[in-house]
C-alpha cells in the first residue's frame, strides 16, 4: 500500500527563492490553456497568501472551473505555472498529477464515497495512525459529532458538504479547493452554510480558493475576490473595493447592481442627468464621451412638487416601477429621453409610481469609464 | 527546488486530458484483440484459398444460404403472426386472466432452443411420447418431423416471445389520445386499430422480428437435433467431416455476413425506436376492448400457442424423467455434468467481469479513438454465433497451440469472447452512474488512478459486477455449440448431455439435465429482465 503511505504533513511551504514571499501559499504564472479552438484559460497571474479566502468570480464558461481543475491538476496547462506550497506542481515540462499536489477539493455535489460512512470518508485520505483522533477532530469541527456512523445517503444536502468539507480538510491540504460547494443547496440553507464553511475554514487555518458564480456568496464570504471573463482576470480586490471600484464596466455590471449613467466631458467633469463628477486626475480630455457608475443607493430622490424653483425640463424623471428588496425598495426611473435606472430608499419611505422626481448622487468622487478607451 | 521560470511560449500541444496509464489502454487492447481474433482468423483462412469464390458459388453453399434464409423468413413471419396478436390481446381486451397468458407467452424464452428441439422430438418424433401413448390405439406413424416443419416449429415456439415482449411495451407507452381521436374522428374500433395503432407499433414489430431472424439465424441446437442443413449445422457437418478449414470459413464468413446485415438493421431501429419512446406525464387509462364472442377463438389461440411452447417441453420432459427414472436411470451422471457446466461458466464469469473491466473504464472515463475501438472489437463476440466463434478457436489452437486444444483454458478463452459483451454493457452502465468527481477527490486525497480502482470504484459498483457475472455465468450455462467444438474430451456439460442424448435417441437420459437447464434460464431471464426494468 505505498499509496497510503506517508503524506508529509504541510507546515510552512519550503521557500529556496529569498524574494518570495513566505506568506505565499499558492500562485500561477501566466496560466493558459485551451480546448480546441476555445480559450478556457488566458494568462490567469494569481497571488494568495497563507489562511487567506480567495474567490474567483465570474459567469458561466468563464474559464473559472477550468482553472480550478489545472491547480488541482486534472487538467494540464497549455503553458505558465502553477505554485501551491512553495512547490511547483505544474510548469515547464512538469506536471504533478493530482495525488501529488497536497491539495483538497469541495465540489458542488458532495461526491461523498456512497460505499463508506462518514467516518470512512473522512479518514480517506489519512494514514493509519492517528487516523481516529484526527477524524473525531474534524467530525467535531463540522459539527457532525455522534453521525460518525451514518452513510452518506442517510444525510442532508447541507451535512454532507460538511463531510465533504472535513475530508477535504483532513490530512492538512497546503489549498483547499472550493467549486461552487453551496449551489445545490436551497437559499435558506445555502447562507447559513456558507457562513458556517467560512468559520470552520477559518479556524481551520486554511488557505482556500473558491470559485462561484454568484456574486452575493462572493462578497460575503471572501478576503479578496478576483473576476474572471472570458479566461482573463479582471480585477482582484477585496469585496468593498470591488464594489465601490470596480475597474471597468464589466466589473461594475456583474458586483452589485449597477447604474452606467452617460454623458460627456466638460472642462474635467462628466455632465450627466444627475449632476457632474471628476474622473481620474487628467484621465477625461473634453468633448469624451463616459459613464458615470453609480449604485442605486448612491442615488437621492426629491419629487419635483417640493421645490422651490422649477427644476430644467431634462433632469426631470418619472418613477415608472417599483421593486420591492426587503430593506429597500428599488425605484425605477425614466428620464425624458427614455434612458431608464435605478434608485433605492428604505422601505419606509418609497416614493409613489408616477411621481415626477429630479435625483442627486450622494458622492461625487465615483467611477468614471471613458466610452472611446474601452 | 526549483521555482517558477518565465513560462515558455508553448505551441497548444497537449489540449488532452491527461493519458488513461498503461496498464489499463494494455488490457482493454488484450481484450479488443481477443474479441476480433476469431473472425479475423476465418477471414484470413478463407482468403488463403484459391478457390474461395468457387466454393461460395458451389451448389450445396448456396442451398445452405437458401434454406437458412428460407428457415430465418418463415420464423420471423410466424412469430410476428402469433407475436402481435398475443400482445394486444394480452394488453388491450378483456380477454379473461390477461395476466396468465402475459407471464405464459414469455415463459417459452427459458427454453433453450435444444431443449426445446428435444421436448419436440421426444413428443411427436418417431419413438416419441405421443407416439408410444397412441401405440395402443394402433398408430404406428406420425407426420415427419425432421427437417424444414421441425426447425421452423421449434425456433418459432420459442422465440416469437420477443415479439411479444417488445411489441407489448410500445403498446403500454403508446398514448391513448391518438385512439381516442380516431375514434372521436368518426373511425370504429377495427379501423382505428389499422389505421392508428398498427403503423405507431411498426417500429416495435419491426424490432422484435429482428430479433427473432438473430435467433433463426444463430441457433445450432434446434436446427442439429432436427437435422435441417442451415448454416450452423453444415458448419459443424463440415468441420466433423474433414479437418480442411477452407469451405467450413467460407460458410461461417457468410452467416456472419447474414448476422451483420440483421445487426446493422437492429441497431438502426433501436435507435429510432427510443426516438419514439414515451413522453412522460401522466399514463392515462386505455379503453378496453370488449371481445364479445371473439373471446373464444382468441383463447383457443393463446391456449394452442402457450399448450405448444410451454406445456408440451414441460410435459415431454416431465413424462421422460419419470419414465427413466423408473427405468432406473443413473442421476449421478447428472450431477457430473452439473459440476462441469459449474465449473466452466464459474470461471467464465470472473473472466468475463475482470475483462469487462478496462473496457468499460476506457469507455466511460477516457472517451476517445481508442477506448471506442475497444469497446467496439470487444462487442465483436456479440454478433457472432456461437458455432463461428468456436470453430475459429479450433482452428487457431490445432494450427497455432495445439497444447491448448480441447483444453478448459481454451474453452473458457471462447466463453470470454462470446459472453464478455454482456458483462461489458452491465459494467458500464453502472460506471455512468458513478459521479468522476467521487474519483477525483479520491486523487486529490492521496490515490494513484490504480488505487482509486480499487478503493474507490470497483467497491461502488460491485452489485453491478456481481449482476454481470450472474448473467455471464448463467448464459455460459446454456451454451451448446461453442461448447461441443472446444469442451475437453470427457468434459461433458449439462448442454452438451441434452444435446447427445437427443441426437442418440436416449430420451430418458436427457430429461433431467434439460429440466435444470429450464430452470438455470429461467434465472437468468428474470435476471435480464430486472435489469432492463431498472435502467
Amino acid at each position: 500500500m505505498t499509496t497510503m503511505a506517508a503524506r508529509p504533513e504541510v507546515t510552512m511551504p519550503q521557500m529556496t527563492n529569498p524574494l518570495d514571499d513566505p506568506q505565499l501559499a499558492f500562485r500561477t504564472l501566466a496560466l493558459k490553456k485551451a480546448f480546441d479552438d476555445v480559450i478556457a484559460v488566458d494568462g490567469v497571474d494569481l497571488d494568495v497568501r497563507r489562511g487567506e479566502f480567495l474567490s474567483v468570480l465570474g459567469p458561466s464558461g468563464c474559464g473559472k472551473t477550468t482553472l480550478l481543475r489545472l491547480v488541482a491538476g486534472f487538467e494540464q496547462p497549455d503553458s505558465g505555472g502553477i505554485e501551491i506550497g512553495g512547490r511547483v506542481v505544474a510548469g515547464p515540462r512538469r506536471h504533478l498529477p493530482p495525488e501529488q499536489r497536497h491539495i483538497g477539493m469541495v465540489f458542488q455535489e458532495s461526491a461523498l464515497f456512497p460505499h463508506l460512512d462518514v467516518a470512512g470518508n473522512i479518514g480517506f485520505g489519512l494514514p493509519r495512525r492517528d487516523r481516529e483522533s484526527r477524524i473525531a477532530e474534524l467530525v467535531a469541527l463540522v459539527g457532525m459529532a455522534g453521525l460518525q456512523r451514518r452513510m452518506p445517503h442517510e444525510l442532508s444536502g447541507g451535512q454532507q458538504q460538511r463531510v465533504a468539507l472535513a475530508r477535504a480538510l483532513a490530512p492538512h491540504p497546503a489549498l483547499i479547493l472550493l467549486d461552487e460547494p453551496f449551489s445545490s443547496l436551497d437559499a435558506t440553507l445555502r447562507s447559513q452554510l456558507r457562513v458556517d464553511v467560512r468559520e470552520i475554514l477559518r479556524s481551520a487555518g486554511a488557505t482556500t480558493l473558491f470559485v462561484t458564480h454568484d456574486q452575493g456568496e462572493a462578497l460575503e464570504i471572501s478576503d479578496r475576490v478576483a473576476v474572471m471573463r472570458a479566461g482573463r482576470i479582471e480585477q482582484v480586490s477585496t469585496p468593498a473595493e470591488l464594489y465601490l471600484r470596480p475597474v471597468n464596466r464589466f466589473v461594475a455590471g456583474f458586483v452589485g447592481e449597477a447604474n452606467l449613467l452617460p454623458g460627456e466631458v466638460r472642462h474635467g467633469e462628466v455632465e450627466t442627468l444627475v449632476g457632474r463628477f471628476r474622473g481620474e486626475p487628467g484621465a477625461l480630455a473634453d468633448g469624451v464621451h463616459a459613464e458615470v457608475l453609480l449604485r442605486p443607493e448612491q442615488l437621492h430622490m426629491l419629487p419635483v412638487d417640493g421645490l422651490a424653483s422649477a427644476p430644467r425640463p431634462e433632469s426631470v424623471l418619472t418613477v415608472i416601477r417599483r421593486v420591492f428588496h426587503g430593506s429597500e425598495v428599488h425605484h425605477v426611473l425614466r428620464s425624458a429621453t427614455g434612458f431608464e435606472f435605478e434608485a433605492a430608499t428604505p422601505s419606509s419611505a418609497t416614493i409613489e409610481v408616477g411621481t415626477r422626481v429630479i435625483a442627486h448622487a450622494r458622492a461625487r468622487d465615483v467611477p468614471v469609464y471613458p466610452l472611446d478607451g474601452e | 527546488m526549483e521555482t517558477l521560470a518565465p513560462p515558455p511560449a508553448l505551441g497548444r500541444s497537449s489540449t488532452s486530458r491527461p493519458a488513461p496509464p498503461a496498464w489499463l489502454v494494455g488490457a482493454g487492447l488484450l481484450v479488443a484483440l481477443l474479441g476480433l481474433l476469431p473472425i479475423a482468423y476465418l477471414i484470413i483462412v478463407a482468403g488463403s484459398s484459391d478457390g474461395a469464390l468457387g466454393l461460395l458459388l458451389r451448389d450445396r453453399t448456396i442451398g445452405v444460404l437458401g434454406r437458412t434464409l428460407l428457415l430465418a423468413a418463415t420464423v420471423t413471419t410466424a412469430s410476428v403472426l402469433i407475436g402481435v396478436p398475443i400482445a394486444w390481446f394480452t394488453t388491450r381486451t378483456d380477454l379473461p386472466a390477461r395476466r396468465a397468458w402475459t407471464i405464459l407467452s414469455i415463459l417459452p424464452l427459458v427454453v433453450p432452443s435444444y431443449v426445446g428441439g428435444y421436448a419436440i422430438v421426444a413428443a411427436f418424433g418417431p419413438r416419441g411420447a405421443l407416439q408410444s401413448l397412441l401405440e395402443p390405439l394402433g398408430v404406428t406413424r406420425l407426420p415427419e418431423l425432421y427437417g424444414f416443419p421441425g426447425a421452423a416449429l421449434v425456433l418459432t415456439l420459442f422465440s416469437f416471445p420477443y415479439v411479444v415482449l417488445s411489441v407489448r411495451g410500445a403498446l403500454l407507452r403508446l398514448d391513448p389520445a391518438y385512439e381516442e381521436v380516431s375514434r372521436s374522428l368518426g373511425r370504429g374500433p377495427w379501423r382505428t386499430f389499422w389505421s392508428v395503432t398498427l403503423p405507431q407499433l411498426r417500429p416495435a414489430i419491426t424490432a422484435g422480428a429482428l430479433l427473432v431472424a438473430l435467433y433463426a439465424l444463430a441457433d445450432f441446437g434446434a436446427v442439429s437435433l432436427l437435422q435441417f442443413d442451415s448454416f450452423t449445422r453444415a458448419i459443424y457437418v463440415q468441420y466433423r467431416a474433414s479437418f480442411d478449414p477452407t469451405l467450413a470459413a467460407v460458410l461461417a464468413l457468410m452467416l456472419v455476413a447474414c448476422t451483420a446485415g440483421v445487426l446493422l438493421a437492429e441497431s438502426r431501429l433501436r435507435g429510432r425506436a427510443r426516438y419514439h419512446g414515451s413522453g412522460g406525464g401522466a399514463r392515462r387509462s386505455v379503453t378496453v376492448v370488449r371481445l364479445g364472442a371473439w373471446r373464444w377463438p382468441a383463447l383457443a389461440f393463446c391456449l394452442i400457442v402457450v399448450g405448444l411452447a410451454v406445456v408440451v417441453p414441460i410435459g415431454t420432459i416431465t413424462f421422460w424423467l419419470l419414465r427413466g427414472l423408473a427405468a432406473g436411470e443413473a442421476l449421478g451422471l447428472v450431477l457430473d455434468a452439473a459440476l462441469n457446466s459449474v465449473i466452466a461458466s464459474g470461471l467464465a464469469a470472473m473472466l468475463a467481469v475482470l475483462a469487462s473491466i478496462p473496457v468499460a473504464v476506457l469507455a466511460v472515463r477516457h472517451r476517445g479513438l481508442l477506448s471506442s475501438v475497444v469497446e467496439r472489437a470487444t462487442y465483436a463476440g456479440f454478433a457472432l454465433p456461437g458455432i463461428v466463434i468456436g470453430l475459429a478457436f479450433v482452428f487457431v489452437a490445432a494450427r497455432f497451440l495445439p497444447a491448448i486444444y480441447q483444453t478448459l483454458p481454451l474453452l473458457l478463452v471462447a466463453y470470454l469472447v462470446r459472453f464478455a459483451p454482456e458483462a461489458v454493457g452491465i459494467t458500464r452502465a453502472s460506471l455512468l452512474q458513478v459521479s468522476p468527481r467521487v474519483e477525483e477527490v479520491a486523487r486529490t486525497l492521496g490515490r494513484r488512478p490504480g488505487a482509486v480502482l480499487r478503493e474507490v470504484t470497483l467497491p461502488i459498483i460491485r452489485p453491478g459486477l456481481a449482476a454481470g457475472g450472474a448473467l455471464v455465468f448463467l448464459t455460459a450455462m446454456k451454451e451448446l455449440p461453442t461448447t461441443i467444438l472446444l469442451a475437453p474430451t470427457g468434459f461433458d456439460t449439462l448442454a452438451v448431455r441434452i444435446w447427445s442424448a437427443t441426437s442418440e435417441g436416449f430420451f430418458a437420459r436427457a430429461a433431467a439435465p434439460a429440466l435444470l437447464m429450464v430452470l438455470v434460464a429461467a434465472i437468468s431471464l428474470s435476471l435480464v429482465l430486472r435489469q432492463e426494468r431498472s435502467r
